[in-house]
């Protein structure tokens, strides 16, 4: 790479806002919004089942209580002068060993505040929420401080100032979700499922733990305004390792391709789980650590295209296998992969795209938590049938659901002028961007996001139809159950109402005039707009029309045409991608058989040799004392006679020597 | 006579005493070949100082009949506590701690 592209390159941050002290009550206390949530869960896991009656209000409590405190720093944050809104609050003096002194701080600024924002924000309506959808549930109260654990780490994650303290929040989130997948861990399944989610993102914790060895062996320091400071004298070559690293770490923790395989299983959680932490705000804190290391990729625009090559690779494999699958939350996981897909892409484009990738990640986070809400509901109504091939013609008995997820249905394919139109369609125009010396990727990324919101507006037009259109499929009291569907509750439906308005309006008034973009400047820097390969009506136009032809299909396909309720055989790429297109079976063969060969051999060899050892010394000794024991007869003659015998010995020995 | 003599008799009375201790049964009489044993070194304790011409032997001779007065007391205490909860005397059933 010439030194040319990388000092243009790095251009958009050398007029970064520096850190200013906190001003105000409210900025100075930010420290509260971790400490709520955090103090909520540590209460209720300790008060135990005393808390049973009041303990899912605490929850829901201190949740809100984080997202006020959010919302007061947010608007001392947008009255403070533009350059002035990169707050470092130091909290305390964390590690020092040696060479390494870590302050604990958080960092206000406007992407950890639209993080904040989020997740409290649909963080609190999933705890209204699960109010009611988790009421028969004995454990309510657990789930509850599982929550709120969650949100604390979570909020610590995006408001760390270091990397190690992002790290602590981004292992928090790891054991929020962990506990959360395994919440019904009676069942086998779900508790195998939990274990795959956590060590999928072991793997990529490591390529966290890589890049931060680099860093501190390279610049001495784990802040991030240290390193990012220290960018500019970092060879190519460190940075991009940092930034694969990274890019690692991202891969785990958003599902991406090739640690992907853990979200499907996820949906073992319960709903409202797959809602927060699975679709919402969790899988993207991938996202985050990539915008938020943005100058360290921009340092290594080889780190930058591996990130839009996984972000592509993963965009595509969600779309496919989610065209296949017939588990409505499964369907929906995977198309939260191929949503974070289209999130990554834009933030591996570099200052073109990062802006981009947030605006998608915020109203994503709105219509992917309101429809995994709206699948939630369903469940409720229908026995906790997943199977889409047993619901159809739902709209009429339950309106408030088929309002609210089809209007999160709208926003995700991307239909103007719903939220998900606003943000994807700049991902879209962003990947068409000509990059300096590489005309081919414009192109190849181009189509490649242009195919993925056709086949977006496929699978999800397919699973809005199955569920709610068509003639009913529901399982007959001949089958086993009866099913009486109904709207449910006043607590689940009002998040969803919630949910589906910020589907609708987000987008749009987020983007009037450009005002996102220019609220996340002082982080992600400005850029000056450049034309895309194509006319951008054209980019529109062609992604309108893609979109229609999606919901079209599926519409004949599924809406106006029988669904047959036992899956048909189908061609070897649906048969594929229903089982996540072998990548599971992949996984076993390269990772897991080997793994569990080696540890088979291990244990083998543990048990020969070094047991053998061991047991073959105590066999030894327990031999010897078999004969010697004989000894000890317990006649008092016998001992005496040994001591005699003894004695002459002695004086033998004497006598003999002396002479 | 000879100091020699003294000695022969010293010797035979120890064997006296250890074959008592090795063979009787009866805890008393083990305990009268132990004394006897005793005894018989006190005499060659005796002897040997007289032989040497000091008096260390004689000395060391009075140690061993104290402790043998303290050494009685304690084992014919043991004896009759042995005899008194087992209604024996016999040393070869005193094997409690056998096995």
């Amino acid at each position: 790479m010439s030194v040319h592209t990388l000092t243009a390159a790095r251009l958009p941050f050398a007029d970064l806002a520096v850190p200013v002290a906190p001003s105000g009550p409210w900025q100075e206390s930010a420290w509260l919004l971790v400490a709520v949530p955090l103090v909520s869960a540590a209460v209720l896991l300790l008060a135990g089942r005393r808390s049973d009656r009041w303990g899912h209000w605490l929850g829901v409590a201190a949740s809100a209580a984080s997202f006020v405190i959010g919302a007061l720093i947010l608007v001392s944050l947008l009255q403070a002068p533009v350059g002035e809104r990169v707050v470092e609050v130091d909290l305390f003096d964390w590690i020092s060993a040696g060479q390494l002194t870590l302050a604990a701080g958080l960092r206000l600024d406007p992407l950890s505040l639209t993080f904040v924002m989020l997740v409290t924000f649909v963080g609190s309506l999933i705890h209204v929420y699960s109010v009611a959808y988790m009421d028969a549930d004995v454990d309510r109260r657990r789930f509850f401080a599982y929550l709120n654990l969650f949100v604390a780490a979570m909020l610590l994650l995006v408001l760390a100032d270091s990397f190690v303290l992002l790290f602590m929040g981004w292992e928090g989130v790891g054991l929020a979700s962990y506990l959360l997948i395994g919440f019904w861990n009676h069942r086998t399944e779900y508790a195998v499922a939990a274990k795959k989610a956590f060590i999928a993102n072991r793997v990529g914790d490591l390529g966290l733990l890589i890049a931060m060895m680099a860093m501190f062996a390279t610049v001495g320091a784990l802040d991030f305004t240290s390193v990012f400071g220290a960018v500019g004298s970092m060879d190519t070559s460190t940075a991009t390792i940092i930034g694969l690293a990274l890019l690692l770490a991202a891969c785990g923790k958003s599902a991406q391709f090739p640690l992907q395989s853990w979200l499907g299983d996820a949906m073992a959680g319960p709903t409202p789980v797959s809602a927060l932490i699975h679709a919402a705000t969790m899988v993207t804190a991938g996202v985050y650590l990539v915008v938020r290391s943005a100058p360290i990729y921009e340092a290594a625009p080889d780190a930058q295209l591996a990130v839009v090559v996984v972000g592509a690779i993963t965009l595509l494999f969600g779309a496919i296998v989610g065209c296949a699958k017939d588990d409505i939350k499964k369907a929906l996981a995977a198309s939260t992969m191929s949503q974070i897909g289209y999130m990554m892409l834009a933030a591996g484009l570099g200052p073109v795209g990062y802006a981009f990738a947030i605006f998608h990640l915020v109203t994503h986070g709105f219509f992917k938590a309101g429809m995994f809400l709206g699948a939630g509901s369903v469940m409720h109504g229908m026995n906790d049938q997943v199977d889409m091939r047993r619901f159809g013609g739902l709209a009429r008995y339950m309106k408030i659901t088929w309002v609210t997820f089809g209007l999160g249905w709208l926003a995700i394919i991307g239909v103007p002028p719903f939220s998900g139109f606003f943000s994807k369609d700049k991902i879209i125009e962003a990947a068409f961007m000509p990059v300096a010396g590489a005309e081919w990727r414009a192109w190849l990324f181009g189509s490649v996001v242009l195919i993925g919101a056709g086949l977006t507006a496929f699978y999800m037009s397919r699973l809005f139809f199955m569920t709610f259109h068509g003639e009913k499929r529901w399982t007959t009291a001949a089958e086993g159950a009866e099913q009486h569907p109904h709207e449910s509750p006043r607590l689940m439906t009002w998040p969803m109402v919630v949910l589906a308005v910020g589907s609708v309006a987000l987008g749009g008034l987020l983007s009037i005039g450009g005002v996102f973009t220019t609220w996340l400047e002082p982080v992600v820097g400005h850029t000056e707009h450049a034309d895309p390969v194509l006319p951008i009506p054209v980019i529109m136009a062609s992604t309108l029309v893609l979109v229609l032809l999606g919901a079209f299909l599926a519409w004949r396909q599924y809406a106006a045409s029988t669904v047959p309720q036992v899956a048909p055989a189908g061609s070897a790429l649906t048969r594929a991608a229903r089982r996540d297109l072998y990548q599971d079976e992949v996984n076993d063969a390269v990772l897991v058989g080997p793994g569990a060969y080696l540890t088979r051999s291990l244990v083998y060899g543990d048990r020969q040799v070094v047991d053998g050892a061991v047991v073959g010394v105590a066999h030894v000794t327990v031999g010897i004392a078999e004969r010697v024991r004989k000894l000890q007869n317990g006649y008092v003659r016998s001992y005496a006679a040994t001591m005699l015998a003894g004695a002459v010995v002695l004086l033998v020995v004497v006598l003999v020597t002396r002479i | 006579m000879s100091l020699t003599n003294y000695l022969v008799l010293s010797t035979l009375l120890f064997t006296i005493g250890t074959m008592a201790v090795l063979l009787r049964r009866n805890g008393i009489i083990v305990f009268m070949g132990v004394e006897l044993m005793l005894n018989a070194t006190n005499l060659a304790l005796v002897t040997f100082s007289r032989m040497h011409g000091n008096l260390d032997g004689q000395v060391f001779a009075f140690f061993v009949m104290v402790v043998a007065a303290a050494e009685v007391v304690i084992g014919l205490a043991i004896i009759v506590a042995i005899f008194r909860t087992r209604r024996s005397a016999s040393v070869d059933d005193v094997n409690l701690l056998r096995n």
